[in-house]
């Protein structure tokens, strides 16, 4: 009976393993230029993480097959210099495994969080709040106007508090629910919170950034494929938080200077 | 055969009560009238539904904000044109006023009803609203409405013109007027109004718009006279 549950546990090994190799949970599409460093990373995790489970579960099968069924009063051989040694041995190798993962993904991570966005990338602001994103771009004139929290109406479609009785450069500033970017151009999204807290996250972009209120946090990216894809909220934030998305859109250059001029003209 | 007499004599007895009862009311003066705006008002910006693909299909071109909605002839519509003073509180009808989400706006977008009066409110969406009516006077409460669920049935007990948001769609924006009686309007096409059946007497006009404030005008009505007044808003650009 005890050898059979040695069996059972390579089975389980083997066949929880088995997916994994054949890759049978692709990771979604790519469509960064920071995004193959994320999933070398992913590959490596989930490869020492792998071996590791497999090799602890062999072990663990060979030592139930093999003292199974032990006769009373027979000895036990014990690890060379006891349960202490053994612990510490533990905890280096497991140090090193995780310390390694932190040396080989800081050049991904350095990517985006390092790396300031170049000079020219495309300024976008990107305001969180219940439920919903508003991305807001400076107009024709290139400048931001100011927020003011206290003008917020939404009813009147002021998401962000623009005052463009007194503030000229509000007045043409575009606000969209909608993430629009040209396509292999770089974005620096410049990131604030309404209210609670809230996430941006494009799996496709390889990006998941908290919105955290009170900070003004930044990411840039650039994506390389155009197409349309679900920025959602990984931060549960309330009752609506199921419903909380909006769409990255990415278009050609041309398309994205159209849909400027007309987001200009309203 | 007396007592078929008398049913007969009882049942029309009856029935002339009751026409007394729901005919038209003694007939008395009318003010009517036009609101408009003088200057060039705010554009109003399209509503971007794009988060919400199931309401936003609803529209072939993204509806405008309705903060200021103007017609032909510099007219306003959507202002509550009312009685404020001169005339007596009055009871609440037992109809109840109904209050829609479609397409992810407020239909209508100025609701008004009496004070104690029912209204309901319905969702017609396939996503869930939370409405959030904003009242400084009366209770504040907010209340959750997934897709199928029946309506909402609510009534305030004191007049105010209560903001209406939707916790869930930021961009949703209506209007509750609460009245103290029956003598009100909401301007539609070409903003018009009339308010009708009103005793002689010595009243206050006055004309309401969510984004202009309020004007008062006086008003004397003698007889079944009809009085015509306007109201004029000054609109500014932004």
């Amino acid at each position: 009976m005890g050898k059979l549950l040695g069996v059972v546990l390579v089975i389980i090994a083997l066949a929880s393993a088995y997916p994994i190799i054949k890759n049978q949970y692709p990771l979604p599409e790519d469509i960064s230029t920071h995004g193959h460093l994320i999933d070398e990373q992913l590959h490596d995790t989930m490869l020492e993480a792998g071996v590791s489970f497999v090799g602890a579960q062999l072990v663990l099968a060979f030592f139930v097959w093999s003292f199974t069924g032990r006769k009373e009063g027979s000895k036990l051989k014990n690890f060379p210099g006891g349960a202490r040694v053994l612990v510490i041995f533990a905890f280096v190798i497991v140090g090193i495994e995780v310390l390694a993962l932190g040396a080989f993904g800081q050049k991904a991570w350095a990517s985006v969080y390092f790396t300031p966005a170049s000079a020219d990338a495309l300024q976008v602001q990107a305001q969180a709040e219940q439920f919903a994103f508003y991305f807001r771009y400076a107009g024709p004139d290139g400048k931001f106007g100011q927020i003011h929290p206290e003008k917020i109406d939404e009813g009147n479609q002021n998401y962000f508090g623009l005052d463009p009785e007194n503030d000229v450069a509000a007045r043409d500033d575009i606000v969209s629910g909608e993430l629009v970017v040209p396509v292999n151009r770089e974005v620096h999204l410049m990131m604030h919170g309404k209210d609670v807290g809230h996430s941006f996250f494009v799996r496709e972009l390889r990006i998941q950034q908290d919105f955290v209120p009170g900070l003004d946090l930044a990411v840039h990216f650039t994506a390389t494929k155009i197409g349309k894809y679900e920025i959602v909220c990984t931060q549960l934030c309330g009752l609506g938080h199921y419903n909380m998305k909006a769409y990255l859109n990415v278009m050609s250059q041309a398309d994205y200077d159209t849909w400027f001029k007309q987001q200009s003209a309203q | 055969m007396h007592t078929k007499q008398f049913l007969i004599a009882g049942v029309a007895l009856l029935a002339a009560s009751s026409m007394a009862i729901a005919g038209p009311k003694p007939a008395g003066g009318t003010v009517s009238g036009k609101v408009t705006y003088e200057g060039t008002p705010a554009k109003m910006k399209p509503i971007d539904m794009s988060k919400e693909p199931s309401c936003a299909k609803m529209y072939t071109t993204p509806p405008l904000a309705q903060n200021v909605e103007t017609g032909a002839g510099n007219s306003l519509e959507d202002v509550v044109v009312y009685i404020s003073a001169g005339a007596p509180d009055e009871p609440a009808p037992s109809t109840a006023a109904v209050f829609t989400q479609k397409g992810c706006r407020y239909i209508p977008h100025v609701l008004a009803f009496q004070v104690n009066q029912e209204f309901k409110i319905v969702n017609e969406d396939q996503t869930s609203h939370n409405i959030h009516p904003l009242p400084k006077l009366n209770r504040e409460w907010n209340k959750s409405q997934p897709p199928g669920t029946p309506p909402i049935t609510e009534k305030y007990d004191k007049a105010e013109f209560i903001p209406v948001k939707c916790n869930v769609h930021p961009w949703m924006h209506g209007n509750f007027a609460v009245m103290k009686n029956s003598h009100y309007a909401i301007t539609g096409d070409g903003g018009a109004f009339t308010l009708a059946n009103l005793p002689p007497g010595k009243y206050t006009v006055t004309a309401w718009q969510e984004s202009y404030g309020d004007q008062s005008q006086d008003v004397t009505i003698s007889g079944s006279e009809t009085k015509t007044i306007t109201f004029t808003f000054k609109a500014k650009p932004y």
